[in-house]
């Protein structure tokens, strides 16, 4: 199958400091990919190399088709990169800055105006439409943003950490508007520091640490890497700790806590505190794995 | 019907980004009061504060209206620098460089929007002169000359801008420029007679690349012979907008984040 976009040994380093040491990615056609990883891991390195702004050392990097060293200005015609800030011009109107991103794709002067209209209504902009960008709140601007990005229906769409810096709610809006994107076909690739926002939105997931995809898969993959749930055992002193350890062998060490492995049935909990009847225990909590756990263990 | 526009895309590219920039100077108060009133100020101070204690032997208002009108464009066209570190550290540079948009056309939105202020803000500066008394003596051809050399004047002092706003890290650093800028016409022949320096100003005053500007334009406006300062002027700040064209445009591409 062909992939909309394929990387492959991509490396970057900015003098003598490696930031990318070999990158692969696949990402299919109408999906929304989730590049993950901590700040400085390398995200926003490899989406500007991807959006052509910036020159790979080597490796191969084909965007909707099209090579990036080869054809940077054809695989400009194809994408659409909405920055880490919000890119809105603040002294333009929310429909200013539409029309002025569809005449800037050489759209006419009518169907600028027409697709500006269509995204304002679509992005729920349409009150604030002829007001300046200035006063709109960060979920707003951001959603803008987003929608500068659709103005001539990009095959590719680079969505650089969309959510930071919003407050809950507005997050929440942006997370239905890539969603809402992903149903219409468009493929996205999003990079994000919140596992939440990775496990919501994406349909794959790579996790990016030290300038290597440390782990990729859909995010059920991932959690299946570091295996099912597992119960937490809170205990009042090292005494307790050893006690508990002793009993349950195999069981990870985290300070007072001791994290059991077990299937999650009521028949499986009870079965570990059964153990452990005879020390002490302050709390118990069943944890399913989330990426978190993911993240820490392959960025270990 | 094509959803794309005949229009070839450089050409369209140029026209959009110059909208957006007069957009923004026709929005910014602040900006648009200090570029019409500090140029009066400046006249003012000129006519009324100094122009008492500095004899000419003529009326110091008809020698010194060049040199402001130097002073002011030189001033006014310097904000290029902010306006693009601003768009480079907002971020809108990098989208606008993902965009199948050519560099240099955002280069040159930026110059004629500059170039468009400057006229506006020089035009008042003539204005208030002639309001005050001064009497050029210009035929319609003298006017087009000295508009063509203050616009190229101001074409190349933009693009100088524009790259410097591409190399500094901030918009602070930028403005800086505007004052190098404010400070460089008084050690020409604009405002004293390079003759009256001590003679180490002296040598730069006479040769700097703003006297042959300010020469022309007040020959042109007086009736006097123009002589070579006219292609001095050309040289010079034709030359300094190729530079800052080529630098900008340079800076534009490379720039990594």
């Amino acid at each position: 199958m062909a992939y909309t976009i394929e990387v492959e040994g991509l490396r970057k380093s900015f003098g003598d400091r490696p930031v990318l040491a070999g990158i692969e990615l696949q990402v299919a056609p109408g999906t929304v990919a989730a590049l993950l990883g901590p700040n400085g891991a390398g995200k926003t390195t490899t989406v500007k190399i991807l959006s052509t702004l910036l020159r790979p050392d080597a490796g191969r990097v084909v965007v909707a088709g099209v090579d990036v060293v080869g054809a940077p200005a054809e695989v400009r015609r194809r994408i659409s990169l909405t920055g880490q800030h919000a890119t809105v011009d603040e002294v333009l109107t929310g429909r200013e800055n539409l029309v002025m991103m569809g005449r800037l794709r050489h759209l006419t002067k009518a169907v600028a105006r027409e697709r500006a209209q269509a995204l304002l209504e679509r992005f729920d902009l349409v009150e604030a439409a002829d007001r300046r960008v200035s006063t709109y709140s960060g979920g707003m601007a951001r959603r803008l943003d987003i929608a500068l990005g659709l103005v001539d229906d990009p095959v590719v769409l680079f969505l650089d950490e969309p959510t930071t810096g919003l407050d809950p709610r507005s997050r929440r809006d942006v997370w239905d508007t890539v969603a809402e994107l992903a149903a219409s076909g468009v493929t996205v690739l999003l990079t994000t520091q919140y596992l939440e926002e990775a496990d919501r939105l994406a349909d794959t997931i790579s996790v990016l640490a030290d300038g290597r995809i440390a782990a990729a898969g859909t995010a059920d993959q991932l959690k299946a890497l570091i295996g099912g749930e597992t119960v937490e055992l809170v205990l009042p002193d090292e005494a307790a700790l050893a006690a508990a350890s002793a009993l349950l062998v195999g069981g990870r060490v985290d300070g007072l806590s001791l994290h059991v492995r077990t299937d999650g049935t009521a028949a499986g909990v009870r079965e570990v505190l059964e153990v452990v009847a005879g020390v002490p225990v302050l709390r118990v909590a069943v944890h399913r794995p989330t990426l978190d756990d993911v993240f820490l263990q392959v960025t270990a | 019907m094509s959803a794309y526009s005949k229009t070839p895309g450089p050409l369209l590219d140029v026209a959009v980004l110059l909208g957006r920039s007069l957009r923004h100077s026709a929005r910014s108060v602040d900006a648009t009061i200090s570029a019409i009133v500090l140029p009066l100020l400046i006249l003012c101070v000129f006519v009324f504060v100094f122009g008492g204690a500095i004899d000419r032997g003529g009326e110091y208002l008809t020698y010194v209206v060049p040199g402001v009108i130097v002073l002011c464009a030189a001033f006014g066209t310097a904000s290029t620098a902010v306006a693009v570190n601003q768009d480079m550290t907002t971020g809108v540079i990098d989208r606008l460089r993902s965009l199948p948009v050519v560099g240099s056309a955002v280069l040159a939105g930026h110059v004629v929007a500059s170039v468009v202020r400057n006229v506006v803000s020089t035009a008042v500066v003539v204005a208030v002169a002639v309001a005050l008394g001064f009497r050029p003596v210009a035929s319609l051809p003298d006017w087009l000359a000295v508009l063509g050399l203050l616009v190229l004047f101001m074409a190349g002092v933009s693009a100088l801008s524009a790259a410097f706003g591409l190399l500094v890290s901030s918009a602070e650093a930028a403005g800086g420029l505007s004052f190098v800028l404010l400070f460089l016409p008084y050690v020409s022949s604009g405002f004293v007679p390079p003759e009256t320096m001590p003679a180490v100003l002296r040598g730069f005053a006479a040769h700097q690349p703003m006297t042959p500007l300010i020469e022309s334009v007040r020959a042109l406006l007086l009736g006097t012979p123009v002589g070579s300062s006219a292609w001095l002027t050309v040289a010079w700040w034709g030359g300094f907008g190729v530079l800052g064209a080529v630098a900008a445009g340079l800076l534009f591409r490379r720039r990594a984040r």
